[in-house]
C-alpha cells in the first residue's frame, strides 16, 4: 500500500480577477521508504500540492480531489482535529528559509519539545533527553547548550538542522521537503541533503524533495515528477529521466546547464517551447 | 545594558528643561495674573495688588524668576502653590492615587479588550466581525473625550440611573485614606458596600478614558497580527498540528505584542491628557481637575510642578516599556 496516494489534485485560489489554477489535476504516489522529487520551476504548484495535502492553505484555497489517502486513511474526510493529530507526527514538513521558518521570540529547544508535548506522552525530562537525542541526530554539536539558544544566535544551515530535528521528533512516516537547500550556501547545502538522504534511509521513511535544482534530484531520488504550471508533464524514475527525458520541457530543463548560455544568459523554457508543446503527452 | 541606561538618562536632563521652560512661560503668557484671580470680585487697589504682587516675588522680570525656579527645583523644593498655601508636591502625592487608579482601570481595560478585539478582527479578517471591530474602533478613536462622557453620564447616570454621576465614593462611606486608591482602601475599611460603591463610581470615567487608548491598541494589534499570521514559522507552527488556538495565541501573538507594547506605552501619554478631561467632566478628585482648577486660578507653582511631574512620568514610563521590549523580544535582548 502506498504511504500517500493522491489523484487529481486541484487547488484554486479565489482572486479579484477569478479564481486562479495553481495545481490542475495531479496525481502522485509515494511508497515507504521511497525518495520521490517534485521539480519544477517556481510557480508550477510544487509546493501548494503538498501544502494541500496537508491541509496547510489558507481558507481562500479551494482544495479538491478524487483521492487523498495518507496510510490508508482519507485526509479529505478527516476533521481538523484528526489532520491535526497525523500532521507534524506521521507527515511532517521542513521549508525553505529555515531562519523564518523558525520563531524568532522561542527557543529552539522550546520549539523541538513543543511538538514532542502535543504528539507524545513524554514528561519534561525525556522531552529533554529527547530533543539533545534528536540534535545529536543531526549533528548540532554541544546539544545541550545549543537547545536554550534563540533562532537569531544560529547560522542558516543550523536553523535547518533544528527544523530536520523538529521534524524527526515524532518519527514521522513520510518527510516532505519543501526546498531544503535552496537559502543555504553551496557547501551547506550539500551537508543538508547528505542528513536528509541518510536519516531518511536510516528511518525507512516516505521522503517527499520539492526543489528546481536538478543537481538535488539527481543526487537524492529514485523517482521524480516534473510540473509544469500546476500540471504534472512527465513522471519517471530518476536514471530514466536524466538518460532519456520524453517531455521536450523535461529536456529543456536538463539542458539548461550555464555551458549552453549564449552571450552570457540561458534562454528561458517559454521561449523555447509554447505550452502545447509542453503539455502533449502530459500524463493526467 | 548600563550603557543604554545611562544613554537614555542622559536625554532626560535637556527634555526636562525643555519642559520646565514651556510650563513656566506659558501659564504666564494666559491674561490676568493670580492676584487679580485672588481678590475675586472686590477689586483691589492699584498699591496693593503691586505690594501683593511684590510679596511673592511676580514682579521680577522674567529670566530672573526663571532661575530662581530651577535653582529650587534642583533643591528638590517645587514651590508652594498660591490658593492652597501646601507644597506642590504633597499636593501632587495626596492627589495622585486617584489619577493613578483611575489610569490603571483605563490602560488594563483597553489592553485586556483591545488586544483580543485586534487579534480577532485579524484572524477574521475581510468578514463582518473585522469590519464592524475596526468600525467601532475608528469610532472610538474619533470621539471628542468631553462629548462621550457627557453622553454616558446622561444615559446611564440620567436615564437608567445605574451609576453616579461625579466623585470617587458615595458621601455615605468615610474612611481614612491608606494607599490612596479607593477600591483597596474600601476593602481594608470593612465598611460593607463600601467596595461596591467605589466601583460603580469608577466605571463610567474608566470607560471614557480608556476609549481612545482602546481603538489604539485594537488597530495596532490586528496590523501587528496580520503580518505575523502570514510569516513562514506561524505556516511551521501549524505543520507542527497545533491547534489555531495555540498557533495564534502563542506563537504569533508572542511576536505580535512587540509593536504593540510600544503602543501601549505611548498611550500613557494619551491618558495622562485624556484623564485632564474625564476628571474635570467627573469631578474626579485627581491631578487632571488639579491642573485645569490651576489655570483657571493661575496657580503658577501648581501648572509648572504639575507639568514638570507628569512629563517626568511619561518619561520614566517609556523607558519601563524600552526596557520591557527586551523581554519580549529576544533578539534586542541577545
Amino acid at each position: 500500500m502506498s504511504l500517500l496516494q493522491i489523484e487529481n489534485l486541484v487547488v484554486e485560489f479565489q482572486t479579484a480577477s477569478g479564481p486562479f489554477r495553481a495545481v490542475d489535476g495531479v496525481s502522485l504516489k509515494v511508497d515507504p521508504g521511497e525518495v520521490l522529487a517534485i521539480v519544477g520551476e517556481s510557480g508550477s504548484g510544487k509546493s501548494v500540492a503538498m501544502l494541500a495535502a496537508m491541509g496547510l492553505l489558507p481558507w481562500t484555497a479551494k482544495v479538491t480531489a478524487d483521492r487523498l489517502e495518507f496510510d490508508g486513511r482519507d485526509m479529505l474526510a478527516m476533521s481538523d482535529r484528526d489532520r491535526r493529530r497525523v500532521v507534524g507526527k506521521e507527515i511532517a514538513m521542513i521549508f525553505q528559509e529555515p531562519i523564518a521558518s523558525l520563531n524568532p521570540c522561542f527557543t529552539v529547544g522550546f520549539q523541538i519539545e513543543e511538538v514532542l508535548r502535543i504528539h507524545t506522552g513524554l514528561d519534561r525530562r525525556a522531552r529533554r533527553i529527547r530533543a539533545l537525542e534528536l540534535f545529536e541526530q543531526v549533528g548540532i554539536p554541544a546539544a545541550e547548550e545549543r537547545l536554550g539558544h534563540y533562532p537569531h544566535q544560529m547560522s542558516g544551515g543550523q536553523c535547518q538542522r533544528v527544523m530536520i530535528a523538529c521534524a524527526l521528533a515524532c518519527n514521522p512516516k513520510l518527510l516532505i521537503a519543501d526546498e531544503p537547500t535552496t537559502a543555504l550556501d553551496v557547501t551547506i547545502q550539500k551537508q543538508i541533503l547528505d542528513l536528509l538522504v541518510e536519516l531518511q534511509a536510516e528511518h525507512g521513511m516516505g521522503l517527499i524533495m520539492i526543489t528546481h535544482d536538478m543537481g538535488v534530484v539527481a543526487e537524492t531520488a529514485d523517482r521524480v515528477i516534473v510540473q509544469y504550471k500546476g500540471r504534472k508533464i512527465e513522471e519517471a524514475d530518476v536514471l530514466t529521466l536524466f538518460e532519456n527525458p520524453k517531455n521536450a520541457y523535461t529536456r529543456a530543463l536538463l539542458s539548461a546547464l550555464p555551458e549552453n548560455a549564449v552571450g552570457g544568459r540561458l534562454p528561458t523554457i517559454s521561449e523555447l517551447l509554447s505550452d502545447e508543446q509542453i503539455f502533449a503527452g502530459a500524463p493526467r | 545594558m548600563l550603557r543604554f541606561l545611562l544613554g537614555r538618562l542622559a536625554v532626560l536632563v535637556p527634555t526636562f528643561l525643555g519642559v520646565s521652560l514651556i510650563a513656566f512661560s506659558f501659564i504666564r503668557l494666559l491674561p490676568g495674573d493670580p492676584v487679580m484671580l485672588m481678590s475675586g470680585e472686590r477689586a483691589m487697589s492699584p498699591e496693593r495688588h503691586a505690594q501683593v504682587m511684590h510679596d511673592l516675588g511676580l514682579d521680577r522680570p522674567f529670566y530672573i524668576q526663571y532661575f530662581d525656579y530651577l535653582g529650587s527645583i534642583l533643591q528638590g523644593d517645587l514651590g508652594t502653590s498660591i490658593v492652597t498655601k501646601r507644597p506642590v508636591f504633597d499636593d501632587f502625592l495626596s492627589l495622585f492615587p486617584a489619577t493613578l487608579e483611575l489610569s490603571l482601570c483605563a490602560i488594563i481595560l483597553a489592553i485586556c479588550l483591545g488586544i483580543p478585539a485586534g487579534m480577532l478582527a485579524a484572524v477574521k479578517r475581510g468578514t463582518w466581525l473585522d469590519q464592524s471591530v475596526m468600525g467601532v474602533a475608528l469610532v472610538g478613536y474619533s470621539m471628542p473625550i468631553f462629548w462621550w462622557g457627557l453622553l454616558l453620564i446622561i444615559f446611564f447616570s440620567g436615564y437608567l440611573g445605574w451609576t453616579p454621576v461625579s466623585g470617587r465614593i458615595s458621601l455615605m462611606y468615610f474612611f481614612p485614606p491608606v494607599t490612596g486608591f479607593m477600591l483597596i482602601d474600601s476593602l481594608l475599611s470593612g465598611q460593607e458596600g463600601a467596595f461596591r460603591s467605589a466601583l460603580t463610581y469608577l466605571i463610567l470615567p474608566t470607560v471614557v478614558l480608556a476609549t481612545i487608548p482602546l481603538a489604539v491598541i485594537a488597530r495596532q494589534t490586528r496590523s501587528a497580527m496580520l503580518e505575523v499570521l502570514g510569516e513562514d514559522y506561524v505556516r511551521t507552527a501549524r505543520a507542527k498540528g497545533l491547534s489555531p488556538f495555540r498557533v495564534i495565541g502563542v506563537h504569533a501573538l508572542r511576536n505580535a505584542m512587540i509593536p504593540v507594547i510600544t503602543t501601549i506605552g505611548l498611550q500613557v501619554g494619551v491618558l495622562l491628557a485624556g484623564a485632564i478631561l474625564t476628571e474635570t467632566i467627573f469631578s474626579w478628585p485627581g491631578i487632571g481637575k488639579w491642573m485645569v482648577d490651576a489655570v483657571f486660578k493661575r496657580d503658577y507653582a501648581v501648572v509648572q510642578g504639575g507639568l514638570l511631574l507628569i512629563a517626568a512620568i511619561i518619561m520614566l514610563v517609556n523607558l519601563l516599556v524600552d526596557l520591557t521590549y527586551g523581554l519580549v523580544n529576544p533578539r534586542i535582548r541577545h
